[in-house]
């Protein structure tokens, strides 16, 4: 029972209180704004190459900026107690760690989701991109299992965060690494074998792969492979 | 003279400060580096593989506008965080002395991304990029750099009521990048977008290098980027003016 009430309140209050980050200041122009205009950014880029259609970045790059308050966020759940000088308190306190961390992820998936949709809805609607509405409860798991494995990712950046200083300079690096390789922006076929290698065991590759089929109208029987944990 | 020691002096103190920054210094080269990658590999996999060298450049010059936007529109906030912000806006000294050399230190920054870019394109992806004018290129490169810090500084300024500046910052990376025909050439964009892209400097930056690069007339882009320049320092040393002396009535220039 205190497990769960550390799960869903503590997790809940450790989110309200990225105060820095939540305010329409921050939340609005970060969050809200940079991903419509990374999404065109690449939609003109890849109109000049010649490249893929516009729905391949649109749905790539919403799903692939869901990684950045995902990143970002879970991050501070470790350096933002740093800062705060409270970490130690946490660290000694008798609460278990696995409800105390997991929980602190639920509404960073939550809202990575929110951003991702987003983007994906606002840019769909400036480009005249058409998504069948019976997709949309599909993709809208897709998007969500997307945003965990983004999460997790960031769950790690956490825990190195214990060892290093600059998690922001780390969260924007990976944030880098995951756009490059995971097929948002360049076809998978374009990039040289070993660069498929490590794309192919990062989970936000086969998220847009499986986005990119549900909204051309697949099914999730479809794609459920692509989202289901590997072994 | 004593002027142009202190814009010398501000300039070098800033930027031994932000070198040694692992956010400014190490991810001002790395963060552009992902993107001209990406717009690498766009390029040759897409129908004219010849548009690479017209990416590498403005991929190069991409870094430059990155380092500004993200860090200089923030300018006094920081100086407001290091608690510094009372102390300089009371010395003798007229406030745009000290954050004009601050806000091109950032800029400058951008010259190690650039530098890093273009030889990321030489090394991996093969493009070589010859210079045909090098002592123009080397004028408009300097000329890029002072207007897009110019343009910071009127950021910062502008910025100055405004406690999260670093996200507004952070906001107008990609528009910049978008409109500015770093990747993407002005001329497939809706005609609104072009008077927008006519009074960034950024634009006639890129214009400039290319030109001066490619073999072109590089020296009307190199006068609109001063003077665009020297309109954004006008117009930020108004504005200080005007924001200070609003700051000092309402006791608020801390924000607390």
């Amino acid at each position: 029972m205190s497990s769960l009430r550390i799960f869903f309140v503590g997790g809940l209050t450790s989110y309200r209180a990225l105060f820095g980050f939540l305010t329409p200041w921050v939340y609005v122009p970060s969050l809200l704004v940079a991903p419509i205009f990374q999404i065109l950014l690449f939609v003109y880029i890849g109109r000049n190459a010649g490249l893929e259609s516009d729905e391949f970045y649109v749905v790539g790059n919403a799903l692939q900026f869901a990684s950045i308050p995902c990143l970002f966020a879970m991050t501070q759940a470790i350096a933002g107690e740093r800062y705060q000088q409270t970490l130690g308190y946490i660290l000694v306190s008798p609460a278990p760690r696995l409800p105390l961390f997991v929980g602190r992820a639920l509404p960073v998936i939550g809202n990575g989701a929110v951003v991702s949709a987003f983007s994906l809805a606002v840019s769909g609607a400036i480009l005249g991109i058409h998504v069948p509405t019976s997709s949309l409860p599909t993709l809208t798991l897709v998007i969500i299992v997307t945003t965990a494995s983004c999460t997790g990712l960031g769950l790690i950046n956490a825990g190195l965060g214990l060892r290093i200083r600059e998690t922001a300079v780390l969260s924007n690096v990976i944030f880098g690494v995951l756009l490059v390789f995971s097929g948002a922006n360049v076809p998978l076929r374009a990039l040289p074998h070993w660069m498929r290698v490590i794309s192919d065991v990062l989970p936000l590759t086969h998220g847009i792969q499986a986005a990119r089929r549900v909204a051309d109208g697949a099914s999730f029987a479809d794609v459920g492979r692509l989202t289901a944990p590997r072994r | 003279m004593r002027t142009a020691r202190l814009l010398a002096l501000g300039w070098l103190f800033h930027f031994k400060m932000l070198t040694r920054s692992a956010f400014d210094g190490l991810l001002g080269v790395l963060y552009p580096l992902f993107f001209a990658t990406v717009a690498f590999f766009m390029f040759r996999a897409g129908h004219d593989s010849r548009s690479l060298l017209y990416a590498s450049l403005g991929a190069a010059v991409m870094g430059v506008w990155s380092s500004t936007s993200t860090s200089a529109g923030a300018a006094m906030q920081r100086e407001r965080w290091h608690g510094t912000l009372e102390l300089l806006v009371a010395s003798p000294t007229h406030f745009s002395l000290v954050l004009i050399p601050a806000t091109i230190a950032q800029t400058s920054i951008g010259l190690y991304s650039m530098a890093a870019t273009l030889f990321w394109g030489r090394v991996l992806f093969g493009i070589g990029v010859s210079i045909v004018h090098p002592a123009v290129f080397v004028l408009s490169v300097a000329a890029t750099v002072l207007s897009i810090g110019t343009a910071g500084f009127l950021l910062a300024v502008s910025f100055v009521r405004y406690r999260a500046a670093w996200a507004l910052g952070n906001m107008l990376e990609y528009p910049v990048w978008l409109v500015a025909g770093f990747l993407v050439p002005l001329s497939l964009f809706p005609g609104w977008v072009r008077p927008i892209s006519w009074i960034l400097a950024p634009t006639w930056g890129m214009n400039a290098i290319r030109e001066s690069a490619l073999g072109g007339t590089p020296w009307p882009d190199v006068g609109m980027c001063l003077l665009l320049g020297a309109a954004y320092t006008l117009t930020g040393v108004l504005m200080l003016d005007r924001v200070l002396r609003a700051a000092r009535r309402r006791a608020a220039l801390s924000l607390t």
